[in-house]
């Protein structure tokens, strides 16, 4: 193992404070931030209000914070404002063009602080920063799932090439109580409730998808902020409940081409609110029918070597969408457009500055 | 997706002794053994009797036997490689094999687990390996598909392997247990999970399962070291072997998890003296994983057999050239298609 992830494993774990902002939808209210008080008061916190702009969202005392209302996002991106979806938890990915920070951490208001087995609050923050700092493994599996864990290790058989792993762009993290499960599932498991810990973080593999959810989600802006477009969901569209997941295919694609990594597992957060799942039936039921093309498109989606940053990737799946999935529904030629509006948005906000760092181009897949 | 539970007439446990006295090792697993019929074959080195307990169905298979049995061959039972002669007499579906220097593990509750069980519901519910599950093993109690998991992908595909994992003296190489010699592995990760086609691991023999009929040809004691030995550190045929299964999984449409159970695994050995001897292997291992990550087997190769046999000749043009030991694993390979066909053509 590197010299570098050796010492990463046995020093404290830094706070990150001026480097990292905590994202979070909102349509309601902020109460949940009291219970996360002691992890997150020293971040900066980017609200995104959703709905109605004329109503007030109160933050609690002592956070420092900017909140964004649809009048704020509409004075800001003036026409290209019509990427960022209305009524719908999809509008966080405004708070990542507008952040600053090489790191986002986005949460959803229903999520809190969850116990480990011995009974203490996990601080998914400090997991997260864990997670993002240290190499993931996408090119070979480690049975012993992540290596660079205090107690873990490389098993026999791993080479020793491979070992340096690949820079983490993603941290996915993970829920007790309510699963995040689609409508039909809901339905016909309502009192199914995730009460199994899996002490464990692991790398995906390079080419493979996995469904993205953006309840307990961090990643590094610099390294693959322009990926994280949550889509055309809510008001006026014709699915939801889908942004995480379109956003987590096009990001794994890109990291798989960029040669970056995504992990999965710790940290678990406390997921107290189940949504109605009729509710989540009529916003899914298309996605559950177009998610069987979906998937086909991006295991088969091949980016050109020239692709050597995250924008000229995401530019180019844009492309390919527009081509080989308006036939599946119209909807897909104007989410097309607005991923690109997207990506006009945030060159715009981030001038050459979240330098979304020109990677020595990774084999195309 | 429910399945018919699995009789116990079709499983064998498959255990390669190493060392003679297995007294400790049978009564330590009596409660998870004793239903099922076991083949024991003794390390063709190994000059002491065997001492096992009574009260278990079992066949013993030394090294007059495997002579006898097999006939002549290159092929090479020593040491750890002795099991694959008990892989190779079974006639079993299902054959779960587990080092004799294990014992059972604990859970997080404190309760020993059934690592056999736990194997056989590995194997016998699907496997999902075109999709990756965030709540990994989706047929657990308690667990399913997360939202977003595509509906056509949920039938899973018939498990053909179930790699287990180990507790206390986890399966490093040499050189990391030389550098950590207190390393001791106390996480308890209560997971199965799938590995994702296309997606290469060590595959340790230390503790797996597997369907023989599906796999049986598959899992061979083909690429051994010059200097190999009778710890784990210094051998790296089941490494081998269990990457070239896993590419002929992908390529048959069958799944490989890995996860719970877990084993006890004790010291044995010393990992500085292995470190001479086990260098080999790890060099081995840079050329070996590229080459493996590129293999394309043809549509033609339908069987487990089929498979090993191209594998073999790509192995024999593409390595072969580079390091003896890699012709000679191509080799056994076929070598091992050869005598697997005969003992499967006669009558039980």
């Amino acid at each position: 193992m590197t010299k570098m992830a050796a010492e990463a494993r046995l020093a404290p774990t830094p706070l990150l404070k001026d480097e990292l902002d905590i994202v979070i939808p909102t349509i309601r209210n902020l109460d949940f931030l009291e219970m996360w008080r002691p992890f997150f008061q020293p971040y900066h916190l980017i609200i995104v209000q959703d709905g109605d702009p004329s109503k007030t969202i109160r933050v609690p005392e002592g956070f420092d914070y900017e909140l964004y209302n649809r009048n704020d996002i509409n004075r800001i991106l003036g026409p290209k404002a019509s990427c960022i979806s209305f009524k719908d938890s999809a509008c966080r990915c405004f708070g990542y063009m507008v952040s600053k920070k090489k790191y986002i951490y986005t949460i959803d208001d229903d999520c809190f602080v969850a116990k480990d087995p011995t009974g203490k609050g996990i601080n998914a923050l400090e997991q997260h920063i864990k997670n993002l700092l240290c190499p993931s493994t996408p090119f070979f599996f480690n049975t012993l799932y992540d290596p660079y864990r205090e107690g873990a290790d490389f098993v026999r058989g791993y080479p020793f090439s491979l070992r340096d792993g690949a820079p983490t762009a993603v941290s996915h993290g993970l829920w007790l109580n309510i699963p995040d499960y689609d409508a039909p599932t809901q339905l016909v498991k309502p009192l199914e409730r995730n009460s199994r810990y899996v002490d464990a973080v692991l790398t995906i593999p390079k080419g493979t998808l996995f469904p993205m959810c953006g309840m307990n989600l961090a990643f590094d802006r610099e390294l693959i902020g322009p990926a994280m477009y949550f889509g055309l969901m809510g008001d006026g569209q014709p699915i939801g409940r889908y942004d995480d997941m379109w956003a987590g295919w096009c990001t794994k694609v890109i990291c798989d081409h960029l040669g970056l990594g995504v992990k999965t597992g710790l940290p678990y957060i406390w997921h107290s609110k189940a949504s109605n799942p009729f509710v989540n039936l009529k916003k899914e039921y298309k996605g559950i029918f177009w998610q069987e093309e979906l998937i086909p498109f991006f295991q088969e989606v091949v980016l050109p070597k020239e692709c050597t940053t995250v924008q000229k990737c995401y530019l180019e799946l844009a492309k390919q969408v527009k081509a080989e999935l308006s036939k599946v529904d119209d909807y897909f030629n104007k989410l097309a457009d607005a991923m690109v509006t997207w990506i006009e948005a945030w060159d715009e906000l981030n001038p050459g500055g979240a330098k979304s760092a020109a990677l020595p181009s990774g084999a195309s897949k | 997706m429910s399945q018919a539970p699995i009789k116990d007439n079709e499983v064998d446990i498959v255990i390669g002794a190493l060392r003679s006295d297995l007294s400790s090792f049978f009564n330590e697993w009596r409660a998870y053994f004793s239903r099922f019929h076991l083949i024991i074959v003794k390390d063709p080195d190994l000059k002491e009797e065997l001492k096992i307990p009574d009260g278990f169905n079992l066949n013993v298979y030394t090294k007059n036997d495997i002579d006898r049995i097999v006939g002549s061959t290159s092929i090479s039972f020593s040491g750890y490689s002795c099991r694959y002669f008990g892989f190779l007499v079974s006639k079993k579906k299902y054959i779960i094999s587990i080092d004799d220097d294990c014992h059972p593990a604990k859970d997080n509750k404190g309760n020993f687990v059934d690592a056999v069980a736990q194997h056989i519901e590995n194997l016998t519910t699907p496997a999902t390996p075109f999709f990756f599950n965030t709540l990994y093993d989706p047929y657990r109690d308690g667990a399913d598909f997360v939202r977003g998991y595509p509906f056509s992908l949920r039938n899973g595909v018939n498990c053909a392997l179930s790699c287990g994992l180990w507790l206390n003296l986890a399966d490093l190489d040499a050189p990391t247990q030389a550098l950590k010699p207190s390393e001791r592995n106390n996480r308890y990760v209560d997971a199965v999970l799938t590995v994702p086609t296309a997606a290469l691991l060590p595959v340790s023999g230390i503790n797996i399962a597997f369907d023989r009929e599906a796999v049986g040809p598959a899992l061979f004691p083909a690429l051994r070291l010059a200097e190999e030995g009778k710890v784990r550190w210094e051998t790296i045929e089941d490494i081998w072997s269990g990457m070239c299964v896993k590419v002929i999984c992908d390529h048959l449409g069958l799944g490989v998890k890995t996860g719970l159970p877990y084993v006890w695994r004790t010291d044995r050995g010393d990992a500085v003296e292995s470190l001479k001897k086990e260098w080999e292997g790890v060099k081995l291992m840079e050329e070996v994983v590229p080459f493996l990550q590129s293999t394309m087997l043809p549509v033609t190769a339908a069987t487990a057999e089929d498979c090993v046999v191209e594998m073999a000749k790509t192995v024999k043009q593409q390595l072969g050239s580079s390091n003896p030991v890699f012709g000679h694993a191509a080799d056994s390979m076929l070598e091992w298609v050869r005598i697997w066909k005969t003992m499967v053509s006669r009558p039980s």
